[in-house]
């Protein structure tokens, strides 16, 4: 089935990266299909700035997102902008600390991760971005974890792939526990 | 000939357009690129620029497009293969240029990454609008090859076919990429360099005096030689003989220019590709190119779906166009419909072509972004009852 | 009969230019008077005594009257388009730096229409000769004002007379960075002759601009007389002033002409700092280029 995640964020946070690992890990290593599209012009080089991945078991044709079932958003601005565009029974990815999910649909099921904070204490705020892709991982089981690993190890800079590892397996570990509370 | 295994990125990457046009590039043995700065292009020619040192090639940013269209040139004529990289505004003032390369049958290729004009435009946006520039953009009468890629592994693998096309047929190739197809990611599969076909340049190997630089093979293409090996050949713009020479007469005229319309018309059936699907029982045919041929597919899944008959014939190469095919699709098709990121240019073509054997519909759209399917779908239906 | 045949060749004198010019494109476009032949001759006798490989020599011309001179010369020679031989030159250079090459043009194609491809390959220093003929005039076109018209001078687009400021061409080409800038006329055929040997064997951005008579157009036109009259003007008013200061150098209707080489120095030219960037950047990953 055709998956398509939108994410959104703020310059710096490494919006555009997240959406990049999360196509390559589906096609390069994880035999489907995924086309990435990023919003492009002054509006991504100001504070807004977006991502959109489709993921699929077959060939995608509509480059497009048309209705995101995966909305991940890691400020209150992509937040408010782009809530009402995922469809209903979709996963609301938010990062706990910067986002303030004010009037929160009751048709979706929501995530959420202090992602800054984990990012921090593993000593580089820049990982934020890896975090949360673990955790969409855990939380959406969308893409298999070991290739979401290995598209991580190939596009970060060298010499950083522990690093940002590390911040991967936060964001999923977190988002197994979460998950597993949710189930119970 | 095969591809330089020292320079091709063999495996699967997960590329945008532009950077596949790039890679296609290096691949098809190009090795001089000059460019100017134009969103939705400029990734190509920065990936070039972080590539080529340690390739051997030479990357320069020009003054403008005017001057990188013709330093291309140059470079060819001293014996590289070259291409330069733009989008709409540039392409505008690289058409003198075209005209230049057509003329004096310089293998070169010309990269467009469409975006919504006229003028300015949206600069980061979508649209198809310079498909009948790149017919007709330069001025006077000459043959040219455009084609378009729908993805960024045809950005790759046609950036490839482009340049082989322009060594083969001594032409200027243009590829007619668009804001969505470069800016797309998606997987590209890059062969090993001993899989990737490489057209040699046609250079000529007979008795030096008797070497003439614009006497045409059977398939109406002259051989070449470059700059330095001592023929001391002179090449113009100007309407010229076999031998390079200027000559200003209504019979060279004559001589020279159906020539080089003629050695792409009588080669069309060699240079022409498209792509069809389901056209065998079809009542309705979708001629797309480039993004749109992607957006159309959803329309059409959903006729068929619903019992409609629809075929889809896909243009790689745009340009010299399939006339004969819709010709024979006309006697039979109850309709066409052609969705393109403009307000009507491809169209103009698949009508005339029909010879009204057929209605032809056309999807406009004014670019900024693609097609809502709905709109194709609805076409279709339209088409069917013949409003 | 074959001695016979000999003979008659052993009487004919040739040019000793000759074996320079491609003679089956003779008689030339130019008129009665131009200068543009004067360069030519003093072009080819610079290449006969330059030690250069004619085969490695490369000439591109853009449009115009100096425009056709590419056309007349037995070496690989491109005529490209109104202003572009500059960036035609730039890539030919570029993918053969084996080859010697040279611009050669005239004042409205590389100072009017060409005049920022001018400026920037003086400033990147590519490796390249460009020779202007400075008519002060379009000439290919009937005689229209050009970049170099001289102020109060009449052309067919200024009946009334030319109020436009006109370049200095060699301050503009000093203060864009070439390495060797001279000035000469028509009439200074074993000076400008020299100079292009010097030209030519100077790595990097050398320019010799060449005022040269325009006897149809303009000097017709501003009651100046015929090419002999022009040409004595020149003998009678050119002062030889080398390494003038190229400010001081700016010309005005049927002033006093400062020729002389004004410029000659040394700076890496373009391939050569890429070379050494590279090889700095990349170490021993990085081949020199060298086409």
């Amino acid at each position: 089935m055709r998956t398509e995640i939108k994410i959104g964020g703020f310059g710096g946070q490494g919006v555009i990266l997240s959406g990049y690992i999360i196509g390559r890990a589906a096609s390069i290593y994880d035999n489907k299909y995924a086309t990435m599209i990023q919003s492009f012009g002054p509006e991504a080089r100001g504070s807004a700035c977006s991502a959109q991945v489709i993921v699929d078991p077959n060939e995608i044709a509509y480059p497009y997102i048309v209705q995101p079932q995966i909305l991940i958003v890691m400020s209150q601005e992509a937040y408010t902008k782009f809530s009402t565009e995922l469809a209903p029974g979709g996963i609301l990815i938010t990062e706990e600390e910067l986002v303030n999910p004010i009037n929160l649909r009751k048709d979706v099921i929501h995530y959420s991760i202090p992602a800054t904070r984990f990012a921090e204490e593993l000593g580089k705020r820049l990982v934020v971005n890896i975090v949360m892709i673990g955790f969409m991982t855990a939380v959406t089981e969308l893409i298999d974890p070991e290739a979401m690993q290995k598209a991580v190890i190939a596009s970060v800079p060298k010499g950083t792939e522990d690093l940002n590892l590390k911040a991967f397996n936060k964001g999923y570990d977190y988002g197994l526990k979460l998950k597993k509370e949710k189930a119970s | 000939m095969k591809s330089d295994p020292k320079a091709v990125l063999t495996g699967a990457h997960f590329l945008d357009g532009d950077h596949a046009c790039s890679e296609g590039a290096i691949a098809a043995g190009c090795r001089f690129v000059a460019g100017y700065p134009i969103t939705p292009s400029t990734e190509v020619v920065e990936r070039i620029a972080e590539r080529f040192p340690l390739i051997g090639g030479v990357f320069i940013q020009m003054e403008d497009e005017i001057a990188s269209s013709i330093a291309i040139q140059g470079a060819v004529w001293a014996g590289k293969k070259a291409m330069t990289v733009t989008s709409g505004p540039g392409f505008s003032l690289m058409m003198e240029h075209i005209g230049l390369a057509a003329m004096t049958e310089t293998p070169c290729v010309f990269v467009d990454v469409q975006r919504a004009g006229p003028s300015t435009g949206l600069p980061t946006q979508p649209a198809q609008g310079d498909m009948m520039q790149a017919r007709w953009g330069s001025h006077g009468d000459y043959g040219i090859i455009a084609i378009s890629p729908n993805s960024p592994q045809e950005c790759f693998d046609l950036t490839i076919k482009a340049f082989n096309l322009s060594e083969q047929y001594r032409v200027p190739v243009l590829l007619m990429m668009d804001e969505c197809v470069g800016h797309m990611t998606e997987r590209v599969i890059i062969p090993p360099a001993e899989e990737i076909e490489i057209f040699p340049r046609r250079f000529y190997d007979g008795p030096k005096d008797e070497y003439l630089p614009f006497k045409p093979d059977e398939d109406l293409v002259p051989k070449i030689v470059k700059a330095g090996d001592g023929y001391r050949i002179h090449i113009t713009g100007l309407t010229h003989d076999e031998k390079g020479y200027p000559v200003m007469t209504a019979a060279a005229q004559e001589k020279l220019i159906p020539r080089l319309v003629n050695k792409i018309k009588f080669n069309a059936e060699k240079i022409i590709e498209y792509k069809e699907d389901n056209i065998d029982d079809a009542d309705v045919v979708i001629v797309s190119y480039g993004i749109t041929s992607r957006v159309a597919i959803p329309a059409i899944e959903q006729a068929r779906k619903e019992g409609i008959k629809v075929g889809h014939l896909r243009l790689i190469v745009v340009w010299p166009f399939p006339e004969k095919r819709i010709t024979q699709l006309a006697g039979r098709v109850k309709s066409f419909v052609v969705p393109e990121l403009n307000q009507g240019q491809i169209f103009y073509e698949v009508e005339r072509n029909a010879y009204g054997k057929a209605p032809v519909y056309l999807v406009p759209h004014a670019g900024g972004t693609v097609h809502n399917p709905k709109d194709i779908y609805n076409t279709i239906l339209k088409s069917l009852k013949g409003k | 009969m074959d001695e016979q045949i000999l003979e008659i060749e052993e009487s004919i004198p040739v040019n000793p230019i000759e074996s320079f010019l491609r003679t089956d494109r003779m008689p030339h476009i130019w008129c009665p008077g131009c200068g543009i032949g004067t360069t030519v001759n003093c072009f080819t006798r610079a290449l006969e005594t330059s030690g250069l490989d004619l085969n490695k020599v490369s000439v591109v011309s853009g449009i115009g009257c100096t425009g056709r001179v590419a056309g007349y010369l037995n070496l690989d020679s491109f005529h490209t388009t109104h202003g572009r031989p500059i960036p035609f030159a730039t890539g030919l250079k570029l993918a053969n730096p084996e080859l010697k090459v040279v611009v050669y043009s005239g004042d409205g194609d590389l100072f009017a229409i060409g005049g920022n491809h001018f400026i920037h390959a003086a400033r990147r220093n590519l490796d390249m000769t460009v020779i202007c003929v400075n008519n002060s005039i379009y000439g290919m076109t009937g005689g229209q004002v050009a970049p170099t018209t001289p102020i109060s001078a009449t052309a067919s687009t200024t009946p009334h007379g030319n109020f436009e400021q006109p370049f200095n061409l060699p301050y503009l080409a000093d203060s864009c960075g070439a390495v060797y800038v001279a000035r000469w006329t028509a009439f200074h055929v074993r000076h400008l002759t020299k100079s292009i040997k010097e030209a030519l064997a100077k790595k990097g951005f050398s320019f010799i601009e060449i005022l040269a008579p325009c006897p149809t157009l303009y000097s017709r036109r501003n009651k100046l007389g015929d090419g002999l009259d022009q040409m004595i003007y020149y003998k009678e008013n050119s002062e030889i002033k080398h390494g003038a200061d190229t400010k001081s150098v700016a010309l005005d209707f049927q002033s006093k002409i400062i020729v002389g080489k004004f410029v000659d120095r040394d700076r890496p030219d373009y391939l050569t700092l890429m070379n050494e960037h590279y090889q700095k950047k990349f170490g021993d990953k990085y081949t020199p280029y060298k086409g």
